[in-house]
């Protein structure tokens, strides 16, 4: 983004910024009282300040600094607003409107640096409040028409008039890019500009959020309606009317996809102005800091990128100014001379985590906490019992700020509460990690607001649930048997054996309370969802489960927000709605999750007993005649079977083509046997006639093969106690599993062995080839 | 100064919000459930692409139940927090009723249900129950008792 973006980007929010100021400082003369009203008009003209000081205009920066002190003093209680402070207050935001006008116009901040202003409003933060009756001797300076005759609540017009600008009127700053825009398109006629397209850079307009929003819902609607039609077109014989509802079909989705579109921004978007900011900061504090980003593509929502926007450049600034030492002090240290800023964006259990870390100097917890007692923000008992954690908290509350002096940067007090409120207002949370000596890390969660998600769809008890798949770690399914002996009680709680291991299993409807009489009957089957929820497996089970899709996850409502167990809603493609699970929410619920339980230690005990010889469970399938074979199944990646269609030759190998990917077969029965197939066997495809092929997907260290068997036996659990030596090749040893004997394949030796018969086939190949020449 | 209000039924009783709150009536749609939600929240519906909260006021009101077959009809209102529905019996006129006919709850009239009643109207035949809208979707209350329950 050039310097012309972000100050056109600055223009189009101070202008917004600016028309509140009035209404706010208006409103404040009525109800002066109102500490959450001077709060905000305190931030804006702390934003407008900063910003401007990094674009260097330095007249419009000057006006801001001295309006800032005054409101400063007006925070604190030094002063009590009065009309005389008032109007000089709203003289200068119009001589900032102004100022703002002339950057607009020439690029430059104008002529005057309005000294009559500045020499008033700095007169005014050392006068007594207590007495109004200094006349109110303002002279309005050289800006505008009298400002104390202003209707309250200035309208649009009002705003329009101020400037002196020789036209009659002037378009309202946020119209002004279109209205230029439109004015650049009249000089040339139609044809020329049909015939010599816009060069360069993309043009946009900036679109109101509710219009896209609006758009939003009525594709939505658009898109209920055609699933209706076309379920009536099937119904009815009439090509016509097919043809008609199938080309609407399309372009409805693809309307849909890029309306979609024109919601989300990858986050890279707001983070390429931050190298600037680093920049600037660490000149002007003479320190020396590289910026890193990882995650840049993570996608948003527009309205929490606009929203995240101001709290990420503060804490960026933060950073720099208050975290990472100077280059002196971090080699004394034994640090690099140049300070590491690292931002990182990525999707967590269905939020979006934004963490910006420093390896700066970390929070003075003494000095914090001195700091607070200070300002009376906590009692000393307080302070004495307060964690590490919860003083870094502190420097979010407002009013707080440590830095020994006030710089034109940061260390006025605002910026860590903002960019709470800032991040709360959107439902998110900050949390701030420091080291004394090392750094540290700022971590926003965001919700996934209107993001759009992958979900697996759930049934339970005749309502659907969406399960974000960030949660999903795989399905299981019991069937005949298995409804039984699958689900083992430990003291009434239900678990099952996964792989070796008790998965504590929910059961979605009684944790929502759906259960009814039909419930009683005994299932023919039994689905598990396996889900993780805060470094813990649990498995949920649900009627039944449905299809994986991308849904639009829309905020519940306060009135449901008590509700732990949802996360959102969502509307499904018959247009009912669906909740959205929250995996944590009833993880907490069914105490699945809870505190005090040490669980690594309790999964290291788990993993070291089944090595010790506990049971074991193993995949047995057909070997050569009549033997077994098995893996263990911990080793299994899935099962799978292949139509013949799908087998295909590469060279002296069969491939299939699997999940974007392309999987090498290797036949168990041309591996094994000594010589009869090895020449011949290898490369002929499969007859055509036969059926689908049982595979078993195996990963042997990175390298990803499908193996071919006859036939897949059982899956068993069994301890494999008595055990004889190998009595052929590619067999690690036989085993007794399930009472019958069974030959453990060595997949090292079956990779390895495939190798050499894949060589010395193309060897073969190349020989006959040879001869034939 | 005369004022307009959308008027409904609820167990025979008349009710009226003012008519500039209402967005919409609409007919039965399809509701999803929410389990563990406090009883006054009958469920989502989703209208024209926005997920809107039902309020079944009845409940809300305290009054009898529902029976299972009834009709019931969506008025739809706006509030801070978007669009909320609230399950009416059947739908009434609009009318316009002057100041002069309005009269507070009486005294003897106590408990949750007072605060949303802001008043009645003396209509010629029946008395029209006003409806305070803000306070019948404000749920916080209920909400806390049903999360501590």
């Amino acid at each position: 983004m050039g310097d012309n973006d972000i100050i056109q980007d600055f223009l189009a929010e101070s202008a917004e910024n600016l028309d509140r100021l009035d209404r706010e400082l208006v409103g404040l003369e009525k109800n002066p009282g109102d500490t959450a009203a001077l709060a905000g008009i305190f931030r804006t003209i702390h934003t407008i300040k900063g910003t401007c000081g990094f674009l260097g205009f330095s007249k419009l920066e000057s006006v801001a600094h001295v309006g800032e002190n005054l409101l400063t003093r007006l925070r604190d209680r030094q002063l009590m607003l009065n009309p005389e402070i008032t109007t000089a207050l709203l003289e200068m935001v119009d001589a900032i409107r102004q100022m703002l006008d002339e950057i607009r116009n020439t690029g430059q901040d104008g002529q005057s640096d309005y000294p009559k202003l500045r020499e008033t409003l700095t007169r005014l933060q050392s006068s007594e409040s207590s007495a109004p009756a200094l006349a109110p001797a303002v002279t309005p300076p050289a800006v505008t028409s009298p400002i104390a005759a202003r209707p309250a609540p200035p309208s649009e017009i009002v705003t329009l008039q101020s400037p002196p600008p020789p036209s009659a009127t002037k378009p309202a700053p946020a119209k002004t890019q279109a209205v230029q825009a439109r004015q650049a398109a009249t000089p040339d006629s139609p044809q020329s500009a049909e015939t010599k397209p816009r060069e360069g850079t993309g043009e946009t307009i900036r679109v109101a959020v509710n219009l896209l929003d609006k758009l939003m819902t009525l594709v939505g609607e658009l898109v209920l309606a055609r699933n209706q039609l076309l379920q009536f077109s099937n119904s009815v014989d009439n090509a016509g009317l097919h043809a008609i509802s199938q080309r609407l079909d399309l372009i409805a989705s693809e309307l849909q996809e890029e309306v979609m579109k024109t919601r989300m921004q990858p986050i890279g978007n707001i983070w390429m102005q931050l190298p600037r900011t680093v920049r600037d900061v660490a000149l002007a504090c003479n320190k020396q800091v590289t910026i890193e980003m990882e995650g840049k593509e993570t996608e948003l929502d527009k309205t929490i990128i606009e929203a995240i926007k101001d709290p990420l450049t503060h804490l960026v600034r933060n950073s720099v100014d208050h975290g990472i030492e100077l280059p002196e002090d971090r080699m004394k240290v034994g640090k690099d001379a140049i300070g590491r800023l690292i931002l990182r964006a990525f999707h967590e259990g269905g939020q979006v985590n934004i963490e910006i870390s420093d390896d700066g100097g970390g929070l003075n917890h003494e000095r914090i906490r001195q700091k607070a007692l200070e300002r009376k923000l906590i009692t000393s008992e307080q302070a004495a019992r307060m964690s590490e954690r919860e003083i870094s908290n502190l420097i979010f509350m407002p009013g707080f700020s440590t830095a020994a002096k006030v710089t034109n940067v940061s260390g006025r007090g605002v910026g860590m509460d903002v960019v709470k409120t800032n991040v709360e207002k959107i439902g998110g949370a900050v949390d701030v990690q420091s080291t004394p000596g090392q750094g540290t890390t700022v971590r926003i969660k965001i919700p996934l607001t209107l993001a759009i998600i992958p979900a697996l769809v759930v049934n339970c008890r005749g309502e659907r649930y969406a399960i974000p798949q960030v949660n999903l770690l795989e399905l299981v399914r019991l069937d005949g048997d298995q409804v039984h002996t699958g689900i083992e009680m430990v003291h009434g709680v239900p678990v099952h054996r996964l792989r070796g291991r008790l998965l504590p299993l929910v059961y979605l409807s009684r944790e929502l309370q759906l259960e009814d009489a039909t419930a009683s009957a005994q299932p023919s089957s039994v689905n598990i969802v396996v889900l993780q929820a805060d470094e813990r497996q649990f498995g949920l089970v649900v009627d039944g489960i449905g299809d994986t899709e991308e849904i639009v996850v829309k905020p519940l409502r306060k009135q449901l927000k008590t509700v732990k167990t949802f996360a959102g809603s969502s509307i499904m493609g018959d247009g009912k709605v669906a909740l959205i699970l929250d995996v944590l929410g009833l993880a907490q619920r069914a105490s699945v999750v809870s505190e005090t339980r040490d669980r690594a230690v309790m999964e290291k005990v788990a993993e070291s007993a089944a090595s010790a010889g506990e049971k074991q469970t193993f995949l047995l399938f057909a070997g050569l005649g009549d033997s077994r074979m098995a893996i263990p199944l911990s080793i299994l990646d899935r099962l799978e079977e292949f139509p013949i269609s799908k087998i295909e030759m590469s060279g002296a190998q069969w491939v299939t083509q699997y999940r974007g990917q392309i999987l090498p077969l290797i036949r168990l029965s041309v591996v094994l046997e000594e010589r009869r197939h090895k020449l011949q066997g290898l490369q002929a495809l499969p007859p055509a006639g036969s059926g689908p092929l049982p595979v078993l997907v195996l990963n042997h260290e990175g390298y990803a093969f499908g193996l071919v068997v006859d036939k897949i036996l059982d899956i068993i659990e069994d301890r494999a106690e008595v055990k004889t030596p190998p009595t052929r090749a590619c067999v690690q040893y036989s085993v007794v599993i399930g009472e019958r004997v069974t030959e453990l394949l060595d997949i090292a030796a079956l990779v390895k062995r495939n190798a050499t018969l894949v060589a010395s086939r193309a060897l073969v190949a190349k020989r006959a080839a040879r001869g034939a020449n | 100064m005369p004022a307009q209000y959308c008027t409904f039924y609820l167990d025979g009783l008349l009710f009226g919000v003012d008519l500039k709150t209402v967005q919409e009536v609409v007919h039965r749609h399809d509701m999803t459930q929410v389990p563990l939600a406090p009883s006054v929240i009958s469920g989502l519906i989703n209208l024209r692409g926005q997920i809107v909260t039902a309020i079944d006021l009845r409940c809300r009101l305290e009054l009898q139940s529902r029976p299972q077959d009834a009709n019931v009809m969506n008025v739809v209102v706006r509030s801070d927090d978007g669009a909320i529905s609230l399950l009416v019996d059947e739908i009434g006129d609009v009318v316009e009723v002057e100041d002069s006919s309005f009269e507070l709850p009486p005294e003897t009239l106590r408990g949750n249900v007072r605060r949303m009643i802001l008043g009645v109207h003396k209509l010629n035949s029946r008395l029209m129950h006003v409806l305070d809208t803000a306070k019948a979707c404000q749920l916080t209350e209920v909400a806390e008792a049903a999360a501590s329950s």
